[in-house]
């Protein structure tokens, strides 16, 4: 039973993890109904800039001078306006080149930005693998080993927290601010909102710099967990199956999703694997997305799609 | 009384203020091959309804977008020609910039956002305002009084509302913006007569009420000629004919072609002075 209780806590946390990633793409898609395939890497950039800026690396050159190392919080703070120049340089010379267009080529731009991205931020900063130390907590609880026997990490219990203080700042966002509300409209009808008089450009800037701030905080909590290396980039592929399950255009639906993706995955490993000779943890969320695609396409919490008759 | 009338004509049609909208000779292109509209000009003076009519593909829905400046999301583009809207030259301005100005157009098909609340959708409309959440308020009573319906329906998804309350919903949001003019396309389509009779007079009453103009598109040209004060026809993208309203709704030709009446009375369509048409307006 303590196994067991173990084995879902562990995949609830880690399901958090994939939370965290998911939810950029969420931002994305539901702003402009693009599916930002560079949002992965996007997270390794902006974990690529903190790793930067905390060390003093100075870019390009790849050297560290410790005289530029700045504090955690400074740091931080520094890698928010990165992503924030950045997302208003896409808009400046890509989005706004390409208003109105399918999202099949938006799509495509998304693939570009990928690649270039990864470039800039090797250019920029080296490919080596970095440590990022921020000073969060990490290891197991000793309290819960002490009383219940669970070993629970602490870091992932953080990235719970934050995933929890993010989606909560993000409802309040969507639901009730003016600009949160032309994100909506925004995603509704692009047409229809030029129409009323909102300013697709500056509301596209203002989405991707969210989604950029988002894969900030997954890059900090992934480069926490395993270091800041090139396979970050990656976790994009695990956040696919999350959207899926929980409906790409909503942020409830990508922490759900991203819960149910980590326990099955962690369930299924331990109590199927061994039937089938193991390894179940790398294809089972693509499996369960497929057979959730052929029952309820719009995901959990997706938009229902609204048809009047 | 009779003084009081006289006045408003004299404001109307005597005095020499510029109108609100001048369009002048506007060429549209679209994907720099396809050309629509072949020199087209009207105005629309300062607190009336003009109506613009015309067939399907005539160029309504583009002049209309061309004023409004949305054309160029759709790689269309104003080739020759000056639009003058509230004496500022409209190609110099964004859609976000021209609806600050005053200027707004309510889309074909009603166009609400479906997932936002009756009343969110009221609000993007004060999208651009800066003047304070107290009057947008103040505002948002004043469309609720003129569209009833839509107090009782303010908390219900657009898109699940009928076709007419969503058309109420995408005047009711151009009016959140204060306008001084509205382009409004098409408000009829697709409604029960009953409703559009309701539209129009919410139209017509808030034109007298509040002086906003209207620049109305309509292929509904008895409704149309009726609660307007003037009207162009539009055929090909050129403007075929224009006068005040009553006069166009006395034209052989207007009964003829858009009223489907002639010598008095209704005739088939077989009966039609078709090459007459093609030799009188467009030779």
């Amino acid at each position: 039973m303590l196994f067991f209780v173990e084995t879902v806590i562990s995949g609830l946390l880690a399901g958090v993890m994939y939370s965290l990633v998911a939810l950029g793409f969420v931002l994305i898609f539901k702003a402009s109904g693009v599916f930002n395939f560079a949002q992965g890497v996007m997270a390794l950039f902006a974990g690529l800039t903190l790793a930067g800026f905390l060390s003093g690396t100075v870019p390009f050159t790849h050297q560290i001078n410790p005289a530029l190392a700045m504090p955690p919080w400074l740091a931080i703070l520094a890698t928010v306006g990165v992503m924030i120049l950045l997302a208003i340089l896409i808009e400046r010379l890509v989005l706004r080149h390409l208003i109105n267009q399918e999202p099949i080529i938006l799509f495509m731009m998304t693939l570009g930005l990928a690649y270039v991205l990864e470039g800039a931020g090797d250019l920029l900063w080296g490919s080596d693998v970095k440590v990022l130390d921020l000073g969060l907590p990490s290891g197991a609880s000793d309290w819960l080993l002490d009383n219940y026997g669970l070993y629970v990490d602490k870091l992932e219990v953080v990235a719970a927290v934050v995933a929890a203080v993010l989606v909560a700042v993000l409802a309040i966002f969507f639901q009730r601010t003016r600009i949160g509300r032309a994100l909506r409209a925004v995603a509704d009808d692009h047409q229809a909102a030029l129409s009323v008089g909102i300013s697709l450009n500056t509301i596209w800037a203002i989405v991707w710099a969210a989604a950029g701030i988002v894969a900030l905080v997954a890059g900090i909590m992934w480069g926490a967990k395993s270091g800041i290396q090139f396979s970050l980039s990656l976790i994009a592929l695990k956040a696919l199956p999350v959207l899926i399950l929980g409906g790409f255009d909503s942020v409830p639906g990508a922490i759900v999703g991203g819960l149910i993706i980590g326990v099955g995955e962690k369930v299924a490993e331990v109590y199927l694997g061994p039937f089938v000779g193991g390894a179940i943890e790398n294809w089972f969320a693509y499996m369960l997305a497929l057979a959730f695609l052929l029952v309820r396409p719009e995901g959990l919490f997706g938009e229902k799609i609204i048809r009047r008759v | 009384m009779q003084e009081a009338v006289s006045i408003t004509e004299a404001r109307r049609w005597g005095a020499p203020s510029p109108p609100i909208l001048a369009v002048n000779n506007i060429e549209v292109v679209y994907n720099h091959v396809i050309l629509v509209l072949k020199g087209v000009s009207l105005s629309v003076p300062k607190g009336e309804i003009v109506a613009l009519l015309g067939a399907n593909g005539a160029g309504k829905t583009t002049t209309l977008k061309a004023i409004s400046n949305l054309l160029q999301s759709e790689r269309g583009e104003v080739t020759k020609g000056s639009i003058v809207f509230d004496e500022a030259e409209v190609q110099a301005l964004t859609p976000n910039e021209l609806v600050r100005r005053g200027c707004i157009q309510v889309m074909e098909g009603r166009r609400c956002f479906a997932h936002l609340t009756v009343e969110e959708n009221l609000l993007t409309g004060a999208f651009t305002r800066r003047d304070g959440s107290a009057e947008i308020k103040r505002d948002l009573e004043l469309v609720y009084s003129y569209f009833p319906r839509l107090r009782e329906r303010r908390a219900a998804l657009a898109g699940f509302t009928s076709g007419g309350e969503q058309q109420m919903c995408s005047i009711g949001r151009a009016l959140m913006s204060r306008p001084k003019m509205i382009l409004l396309d098409e408000p009829s389509m697709g409604l029960a007569p009953q409703v559009v009779d309701e539209i129009f007079t919410i139209v017509s009453n808030l034109n007298q009420t509040s002086g906003v103009s209207f620049l109305l598109a309509e292929q509904n040209t008895n409704m149309a000629l009726n609660f307007a004060r003037y009207g162009y026809i539009l055929e090909n993208g050129r403007v075929v004919m224009d006068g005040e309203a009553a006069a166009l709704r006395d034209n052989e030709d207007v009964k003829e072609f858009y009223l489907g009446i002639a010598e008095g009375k209704r005739k088939s369509f077989r009966e039609g002075k078709h090459y007459k048409r093609r030799k009188r307006w467009l030779a």
